[in-house]
């Protein structure tokens, strides 16, 4: 008996006729596509982008160059050197970020005690040539100058959760 | 100004005659292949819940010219030991019969460029001549998965064109007639003089071997990207490609263009015999309710869309799975089925065989 059935539902297209419903349905279903460079998805505070170094307000950067972001950094994509400056402070001479090697997991920035480096909500960037890929810290800091307003209001955002 | 055009072209010599109708035939059908490929893309992208291709142009309607051009610009790679002869001539083998089983076709009532009394004979023959072009791809590219592409896709063709032979012989004894035309003289009457209802196991029997014989999905396995890439014309770049796949699209649209003569009455419109008779003689839209090309059209898009359908739908049979449903169901079926038909034709079963 059950051959049987079984027989006249695949030889009736039963379960093709099923499946044919299913695609039908999502055919006439709403789509989820978003036209992507004229529509945008929201972004979360802690979205992980391009990474920034940040200055206080009266304009001194913000590293102190514990090297700490260095440690945990899984990709090893951070190269830091640092020296004494005239005044006494620990300061970096050196901060590059390889983009290459980078996997934006945020780690550098959970481990900044100055949240000096931060990931920031950039995320169309290209390279051109050879090298740029390498973030220097001249680059980080421009970017932080720049988006330094954006920044900190993702962080005021996310401050409640840290 | 249509009787002085009218005028004209008969005026002109034969050969003319048949060049323009030619062109008549070809050139819209190019640019169908064209929008097919866009409706495909447009249809499976809907079924997966995305928009499909809506960048060239207005809605993206400029796509499918932006790809031609793209392939045309290609550099048609030849291979190393490929043999060069048979390689460039296996689109052109896949193609020509593809175009010339056009030739047929009754687009209106006496709307076919050859009105042969055998024309479903020829059909058959030119259908099945494009394995050739597939064959002679697989085995003159060199190549392992080409090859085998190549030798699955004739093992599948062989197999279909005996059901779909069978098939068509339920036609032949429904419509007593090998002419195209005649055919769909043959289902006239109204609705339910058609030949879907009498013959509607040959009906899905003609489709999905049809849909084997183009190497669509679900038996596309001569394509069957997941194991040999892209089948046959793995090896094909450029525009040598693209004729490929204008001769696989314009099989598909072919397949559709028939099961539609064969089966809805081809060019018959399905409100004849249901209005009354002053319904065709509206103005407007008596002509669009009337016998017409629009209505031929309107059949084979339903059956194109099928196909689209269908690649959204079902996945790939398993070789054997294919074989299995070819010789151990569609055959089978088609026999019991003439039989059936043979029993109604004999004892004259209204309205179809009276």
């Amino acid at each position: 008996m059950k051959a049987v059935r079984r027989f006249f539902k695949s030889f009736l297209f039963f379960e093709l006729l099923l499946g044919l419903r299913l695609t039908g349905r999502y055919l006439l279903s709403r789509k989820f596509t978003v036209q992507y460079p004229d529509e945008k998805t929201p972004m979360s505070p802690r979205f992980r982008g391009l990474h920034a170094l940040r200055r206080y307000p009266n304009g001194e950067e913000r590293c102190i160059a514990c090297k700490l972001c260095e440690a945990v950094c899984p990709a090893l994509a951070i190269t830091i050197d640092s020296e004494e400056r005239a005044d006494g402070t620990r300061r970096t001479t050196r901060y590059d970020i390889d983009l290459f090697k980078c996997i934006f997991c945020g780690f550098c920035e959970e481990a900044c005690p100055v949240d000096s480096i931060v990931e920031t909500h950039i995320f169309e960037y290209h390279f051109e040539n050879r090298g740029e890929q390498i973030m220097t810290k001249d680059k980080l800091l421009a970017i932080g100058d720049r988006f330094e307003k954006e920044i900190a209001q993702a962080r005021a955002v996310d401050a409640p959760y840290r | 100004m249509f009787d002085w055009m009218m005028n004209l072209f008969y005026s002109l010599p034969t050969v003319m005659q048949i060049l323009i109708g030619i062109q008549l035939i070809v050139i819209p059908l190019m640019l169908a292949v064209a929008y097919t490929t866009f409706a495909e893309r447009k249809v499976i992208g809907y079924a997966h819940v995305r928009v499909g291709p809506n960048r060239v142009g207005p809605r993206g309607w400029l796509q499918p010219i932006a790809d031609a051009l793209k392939l045309l610009t290609k550099e048609v790679i030849l291979p190393t030991n490929a043999n060069r002869f048979l390689f460039l001539s296996a689109p052109v083998l896949t193609i020509a019969p593809a175009l010339a089983a056009w030739a047929v076709v009754p687009f209106f009532e006496g709307g076919a460029l050859a009105d042969v009394n055998a024309g479903l004979l020829y059909l058959l023959a030119l259908t099945s001549l494009g394995v050739y072009g597939i064959i002679i791809a697989g085995w003159a590219s060199n190549s392992k998965y080409a090859l085998l592409g190549s030798l699955r896709s004739a093992a599948q063709l062989v197999s279909y064109e005996i059901a779909m032979g069978f098939a068509l012989v339920g036609v032949l004894m429904a419509a007593g007639t090998l002419n195209v035309g005649g055919i769909i003289e043959a289902q006239s009457g109204s609705m339910y003089h058609w030949f879907l209802l009498p013959l509607l196991p040959m009906f899905f029997v003609y489709f999905i071997s049809g849909i084997a014989e183009t190497n669509r999905a679900p038996f596309d396995v001569a394509e069957g990207e997941s194991e040999i890439v892209a089948g046959f014309h793995v090896e094909y770049s450029g525009m040598a490609f693209a004729v490929f796949f204008l001769a696989e699209y314009a099989n598909m649209i072919l397949i559709s263009a028939l099961t539609a003569i064969l089966f809805l009455g081809g060019w018959l419109s399905p409100f004849q015999g249901i209005l009354p008779a002053a319904a065709f003689d509206l103005p407007v839209i008596g002509s669009l309710l009337d016998h017409g090309i629009h209505w031929f059209l309107f059949k084979t898009a339903i059956f194109l869309f099928a196909f689209l359908w269908f690649r959204a739908t079902f996945p790939r049979y398993r070789y054997d799975q294919i074989m299995r449903l070819g010789w151990k169901v569609l055959i089978p079926v088609t026999i019991v089925w003439l039989f059936v038909e043979g029993v109604l034709v004999a004892f004259n079963v209204g309205p179809w065989f009276a």
